[in-house]
């Protein structure tokens, strides 16, 4: 895909509609461990299809805000819903049944590194579905030439650099075809020409698959070329959840420090002015 | 400080703080081991719960018994050997002070097939495959990799969990009749060929004396302690993240290895004499 037309697509997503469906809302959500309360009344909305970018300094809550929404802790007080569904309340199966629309590239990736890479990624579709090993086949290799990974199909995670530990984890998440796709720093530890390979690939494959996304990131500026809507969470509270462009004109005294504080003097590489400039 | 500083001011007040904050840590101790047991009590039942539940995935299970069972064999077939080799040096040096040297291959047998057997097999079972199981699902769980099949709608009890419970107890019993044919045979170098009891004699002895409750107590105990084995071994490891004394890094995942093989040993002490005294 062209950054011309990276950038059409991007500019669509930034029209907000108002009949968008609610792919999860997050409804006074406490959580604390300990003594320490993490998140404080945590309200957000993700509309489906939109890329809902969550900001904030290291130690806010942005990853208990996000294991919350996968069903993998239960907040204290309040609802996560996904698709209407309360997470807290669902039975076991039922919350499998929420998962099957999930796709997650974590931190670390967390691919399994006992396992090589096409079976890594044809992981879920051996363990959910009853596809033939030659749809697998087909479909795991799709998914990692979408990727542009070649030749990797028998290497193990712990031979490949970090990025494209990347692209396999994306790879996995997405060969389900899910509906939402949570990313948890998916930048992370990458360089800088590593970073806009992921947010390009991400591009790509949300044109195509469509998906709902969740990034947390501190990856600021260059994240919120991709979001539609940017929250910050800070002190365990959501200061607001608006459009980047609202975000950087927000008169919010927290929005405005955190701002002033990431988003000051940015040096970029000419490369990298030309993908934030052309993604816009 | 002066000696009257240490005098409490109100001796009563001071004796009841002393009892409150005695009081309190003794609870709080017993809610940690409560909670710990209501935990692998709840873990043992979902894993037992998921081997007996369809679908059936033999390669798996194939896999587990390849690396609990085979794997293990070596080490069976010489300790096996060497305890049967003992046995039959320290039996003879005994029975020939009673004159019944004769009565060395009923001994032998008598020994490993209701208790060095099963025992001894199981604790070398901890050493090699439980330690290993602990480590393995401990660092899945640190590098969020159970988190990944979570979130992949893979039920990690299912998955992960069900073919090594499977495995350990199809593994154990065979592994423990190893163990006992090779420590007989270990018996019979020893007191027939170095030591001279009659070849006859020594499998006569041991035909007579054996009955079908010997065999069956062995068999008992070996599935007991291949299922107390995996329980231990897996769950430690699964929630290795819970650890009071934190599970996190390599020095967690070492610290909590080192607590399963502990405790899967001693649980196998004490499930020997239980299931003894309840057979006998």
């Amino acid at each position: 895909m062209s950054y011309n037309e990276t950038m059409s697509f991007a500019e669509g997503l930034m029209v907000n509609s108002p009949q968008k469906n609610i792919a999860i809302e997050l409804i006074d959500v406490d959580r604390s461990f300990g003594n320490q309360q993490v998140l404080k009344k945590i309200n957000l909305v993700v509309e489906e299809g939109t890329t809902t970018v969550i900001v904030g300094a290291s130690g806010q809550g942005k990853s208990v805000m996000l294991k919350h929404m996968l069903g993998l802790l239960k907040p204290d007080n309040g609802q996560v819903l996904v698709y209407g569904q309360d997470l807290a309340q669902l039975r076991k199966a039922q919350l499998k049944e929420v998962r099957k629309d999930y796709g997650v590239l974590f931190q670390n990736v967390a691919l399994f590194d006992s396992m090589n890479i096409f079976d890594n990624v044809a992981l879920p579709l051996r363990e959910r579905t009853e596809a033939s090993e030659t749809e697998i086949r087909a479909n795991v290799e799709e998914k990692l030439a979408l990727m542009d990974l070649d030749g990797v199909n028998e290497k193990y995670p712990a031979q490949l650099s970090g990025g494209m530990k990347k692209r396999v984890g994306l790879a996995r998440a997405l060969v389900m075809n899910p509906r939402i796709v949570f990313f948890d720093e998916p930048t992370t530890g990458l360089d800088v020409s590593k970073s806009n390979e992921i947010y390009r690939l991400f591009h790509r494959t949300q044109k195509r698959l469509q998906y709902t996304a969740v990034i947390v990131s501190h990856d600021v500026p260059k994240i919120f070329k991709l979001a539609d809507r940017v929250a910050l969470i800070s002190d365990g509270i959501i200061e607001g959840s608006m459009s980047p462009e609202e975000f950087q004109l927000s008169d919010n005294p927290t929005i405005c420090a955190f701002v002033r504080e990431t988003m000051g003097p940015i040096y970029c590489s000419a490369d990298e002015e030309k993908f934030i400039h052309e993604t816009v | 400080m002066s000696k009257q500083d240490n005098v409490p001011k109100n001796p009563a007040s001071w004796l009841l703080g002393k009892l409150a904050t005695s009081l309190e840590r003794i609870g709080a101790e017993s809610l940690y081991y409560l909670e710990q047991a209501g935990r692998m009590g709840i873990f043992l039942f979902a894993c037992l719960l998921n081997a007996i539940r369809p679908p059936y995935k033999l390669f798996p299970i194939v896999r587990q018994i390849h690396f609990i069972g085979y794997r293990s064999i070596f080490v069976i077939l010489f300790t096996g050997t060497f305890t049967g080799m003992v046995l039959a040096l320290q039996g003879y040096y005994t029975l020939r002070k009673f004159g019944s040297e004769g009565l060395l291959g009923s001994a032998v047998a008598l020994s490993l097939l209701r208790e060095l057997g099963p025992v001894i097999a199981a604790l070398m079972v901890v050493g090699r495959a439980g330690s290993a199981i602990c480590a393995e699902i401990g660092i899945m769980r640190n590098s969020e990799q159970i988190d990944a099949l979570e979130c992949m709608a893979i039920d990690p009890y299912k998955y992960l969990m069900a073919p090594k419970f499977i495995a350990g107890i199809v593994s154990m019993p065979i592994l423990t009749f190893v163990f006992d044919v090779a420590g007989i045979m270990g018996g019979y170098v020893v007191g027939v060929s170095m030591l001279g009891v009659p070849g006859g004699t020594y499998f006569q002895e041991m035909y007579r004396s054996v009955v079908w409750a010997d065999v069956e107590m062995g068999l008992v105990k070996s599935l007991v302690f291949g299922l107390l084995i995996i329980w231990i071994s897996a769950a430690k490891g699964y929630f290795l993240h819970l650890e009071r004394s934190g599970g996190f890094g390599a020095e967690g995942v070492s610290r909590t290895t080192t607590s399963a093989v502990v405790l899967a040993s001693v649980a196998i002490l004490v499930w020997d004499y239980l299931i003894s005294a309840i057979l006998l």
